[in-house]
Formats: C-alpha cells, structure tokens, sequence
C-alpha cells in the first residue's frame, strides 16, 4: 500500500535523524537537506539509498539533485512509489 | 621561525588504550601492571587460532557522536579521541585560530596507523556481497583511506602547515612523532599534534597474523598471554586504541606559558634491510637507527635511564632489540631500566610508537618505569643483555636530567627510536 505524505515524512524525518542527528520534528517540509539539516552530499546519497528501501521508489542519481528540500523529496516518492 | 635546530618539547598528551579511555587512566593502568587482555566472545572468534585481543577500554562513541561516528572508521574515532584529550591537555580552548595563540598555518598534524581502515573496507565488501552496489556506503572511501584519521585530526584542531601519515607497519606511531618533531624543527610548524592509531580486531588481520605464527595462542590465560622476554612467550596480543601528543616549539610553548611534561630531543631511523618480516636476529638495524640518534641529536647516553622496548612477545624480536642496547651503550644498558608495556596493552601496531610516546613521556614527568608483567622465567639472553623492570613499577632517578628512548620496528625492517628527556 503506498504511503500517505504525512507517513513519507515522518519516515524522512527518521532517515534523517539517523544520519545526520537532526531531531525528528525538526524535519519538515520545508527544510533543505543541505541548509537546514546537516544533510552533506555523502549524506545525501545515504537518506537516498535508505528512503528507495523504505518507500520502494527508484531515485536515479540525475534525480537527487532536484531533491533540494524534504518537500521536494515527499513529491517525488509520492509520485513514484511502487 | 626559519631556524633548522629548535628546541622541541612535549606539552600535550592523549591516549585511548585497552588500559584506559584516557591517559591518565591508561598510565595509572601501565603502573598498577594491569593487562588489557580479555578473550575474544564473538561468534567469529570461535573457528580462529587466536581467540584472545585487547580491546579499547572505552568505546569511542561514548564521546564522538553517533551521526560523527558513523562516517569515521574506528581508527579515525580513535584518533579523534586522542587527539581532543591532547589538544585540550596542551591549554588550547579551541581550535586554532579560534585560539589565537595558535595560528593554523603553523599547525600541522601526522597522525600514522600501519593498516588504514580496514574493517571498513572488510565490512563495506560485505555489504557489497550481500546487499549490493547501491548499498555500498558513499563515506567509504574517506574511511578506509589510510591519511584518514589524520586528515581528520587536521580538521579537528584547524591544521594547515601540512597533514602527513607516514606508513611503517608496527612503526608508524613512532615515525609520526619523529616526522613531527622534524617538521618544528625545521620551522615549517610551531605545534603538530602526532600520533598513531590502530583498529584491527576483525576476522580477517586476526587470522592473517595468527596463521603468520605471530600472534600468541594462549587462549587459556589472556592476561598471561603477552609475555616479553619470557622463555615461553610465543607471539603477540592485537590491542587496538591511539595515542597522541602535541609538540611544540619551545619557544612557541614558552610564549603562552604552556606546561611543558619533556623535550622530544629527536629520533634515530634506519631499515634492516634483512627479511620482509623477520627482525635481524643481532640487532643491526636496531644499532644503527640507535648511533644515528645519538650522531644526530645532543642527548647524552649517560642521562639514558630507562627505555620503553618495542618488545612484543615474539621469540626473535624481543632479544634483538635488547642485544643491540648492549652493543650501543655497553655497560651502561645494565642502567637502563627496560619496559615492555606491551604486556599490558598488547600490540597496537601503528598506534604502539603514539600509545607509548605517551608512557615514555610520562615516565619521565613521574619519574617511573611502568612494568614488564608476565615475566615468570626470564629469558637468560634478556638477563643478560639488559636490565628489565619486572613485576612492578620502579622508580627512576629522583634529581638531575634523565632521558628515556621509546623503541618501535616494523614488518618491512623499519625501525624508528624516539628520545625524550626531562626539562
């Protein structure tokens, strides 16, 4: 069953907090990975990896740069999940 | 600033070891003769030869936080722990720049581990195997590269006069400090914190040096296992941990009022030359890099009071390196009071010649020769080459200038010895 956009979040928020530290609450859809949450490009490619496993979604690397926010990344699995 | 010949001293130090998550610890460990050893209870561990090893004493994530910890192999982690216990101990309140008696481009740092990340490399080649490219970790590369720690180290207190790793196997540490004091006094740097690190209680290293028949099989008694320079010792014990030291100009040091535990007189190097892992059995390169420290530096053989020994456990190794203090010093080894404190903290291999710079030092600034323990039958051509401080600590002499060696040679035939002295 996919997942709604309140679940996709909270599941980033999850990812995120695990790789880089951030609180899960501090997780919103308007931070950016980079700017807001400690997220590197290393990091990146990490929440990556780690969300197409949750939310069976293939993200191809030409995609990653488009995901600047959690926002960004939500519509994206939003759209694509299996 | 330009002078080839300052005065280089010692005013910070750091360690983790299998004694103790910190130096203090870990020397008050070396002196009460405590061993680091403990069985290894790993499922892995069931089906190899040797099932013994000392581990950290301390968990390194217990101070480096977890979104940290997990992009820095567990020699990087090491380091840093090390590192930011010695930065600290030398007076800095940041890192440099911050602190402004430091300027980053007079700070350097050598930070040498013998193996590099290894069980990273082991670990993501697992994870390839059994889960796949994609899942490869993208922090692997700056992991397992072996300049990491110091690379990371370098980040840490803001170095910018220059991040180096020398690699020489058991001698790395050791050739850390030695590059390091070269590089103050030669005035590319006021301070370089230098050290070694080790992280290599995994399967595979463990099987390797086992089957290479280096590694002691004493499954039965772990404590008793590392026994230098007793008839019945039968190889090393793998330790892991670092241990680190801030050097420092002298006058750098005396400009900010910094404590100052020794001078780091200098360091004596050559290469055997013989086999890829057997040391010259006599001792000659051991005796060479021993005349070239001596040629090279003002320290005089007569202050030589005591001398931390590479001393593993191995049956050619240990007589080696005591047949050589014989042939530099004559009669004056039988005043030197030789320690093996691989007893206790096992082998770190890279991180030996940091963890026992360490012990060197603070042998001076104590004024104590840590013991040798597990010594039960000394080995008659120990006795008779050299005079080993068994069972427990001793004191060393109370007044006057004393100066102390630390001892470090690795596979390959490198061999690196440090000289320190009280100031």
């Amino acid at each position: 069953m996919a997942a709604t956009q309140e679940e996709i979040v909270a599941g980033l928020a999850e990812i995120v907090n695990e790789i880089a530290g951030i609180p899960v609450e501090d997780v919103q859809l308007d931070k950016s990975f980079t700017d807001d949450l400690d997220v590197d490009s290393l990091s990146m490619v990490e929440v990556v990896v780690a969300a197409e496993e949750r939310f069976d979604v293939k993200i191809p690397d030409e995609d990653v740069k488009n995901l600047k926010t959690v926002g960004d990344a939500t519509d994206y699995i939003l759209k694509h999940q299996g | 600033m330009s002078s080839t010949n300052r005065t280089v001293v010692v005013t910070g130090i750091g360690a983790t070891t299998p004694l103790g998550g910190d130096a203090a610890s870990t020397w008050e460990g070396l002196v009460a003769g405590r061993s680091g050893v403990k069985p290894l209870t790993q499922e892995w561990a069931a089906e190899q030869a040797v099932r013994i090893a000392a581990p950290a004493a301390v968990e390194p994530t217990e101070t480096i936080p977890r979104p940290q910890a997990r992009r820095l192999d567990r020699s990087a982690q090491f380091a840093l722990v090390a590192a930011q216990e010695a930065w600290q101990d030398a007076g800095f309140t940041g890192k440099a720049g911050e602190d402004s008696s430091v300027a980053p481009d007079r700070l350097g740092a050598v930070i040498a581990s013998g193996i590099g990340g290894v069980t990273t490399l082991l670990d993501q080649y697992d994870v390839l195997k059994e889960k796949g490219v994609r899942r490869v970790s993208p922090h692997t590369v700056p992991m397992l590269m072996p300049n990491g720690p110091s690379a990371n180290v370098g980040l840490l207190v803001n170095a910018r006069a220059g991040v180096h790793t020398p690699v020489s196997a058991c001698a790395s540490g050791a050739e850390a400090i030695g590059y390091a004091i070269e590089m103050i006094r030669t005035g590319r740097a006021d301070v370089v914190v230098a050290g070694g690190t080790e992280a290599a209680i995994h399967p595979l290293p463990i099987a390797a040096f086992g089957n290479m028949m280096a590694m002691s099989k004493n499954n039965e008694n772990p404590e008793g296992a590392s026994r230098p320079y007793d008839v019945a010792r039968d190889g090393f014990v793998l330790g892991e941990g670092a241990g680190v030291l801030v050097l420092e100009s002298a006058e750098h040091a005396a400009a900010r009022g910094a404590r100052v535990y020794a001078e780091a007189v200098g360091q004596g190097v050559s290469a055997d030359s013989h086999d890829i892992v057997q040391p010259e059995p006599e001792g000659r390169g051991i005796s060479h890099a021993l005349h070239n420290l001596l040629d090279r530096t003002d320290l005089d053989p007569a202050e030589i009071v005591h001398v931390n020994a590479h001393a593993t456990s191995t049956p050619a190794g240990d007589i080696a390196e005591l047949k050589a203090l014989r042939k530099v010093f004559g009669d004056h080894a039988d005043h030197m009071a030789v320690s093996a404190t691989k007893s206790m903290t096992g082998h770190l291999l890279g991180g030996a010649g940091g963890v026992e710079s360490v012990a060197t030092v603070l042998a001076l600034y104590n004024r104590v020769a840590p013991p040798t323990i597990n010594v039960e039958n000394l080995d008659p051509e120990a006795e008779a080459n050299a005079d080993v401080v068994r069972g427990e600590a001793r004191q060393l002499p109370a007044e006057g200038r004393i100066a102390a060696l630390n001892d470090s040679f690795g596979f390959g035939g490198h061999n690196v010895v440090l000289a320190f002295r009280t100031v």
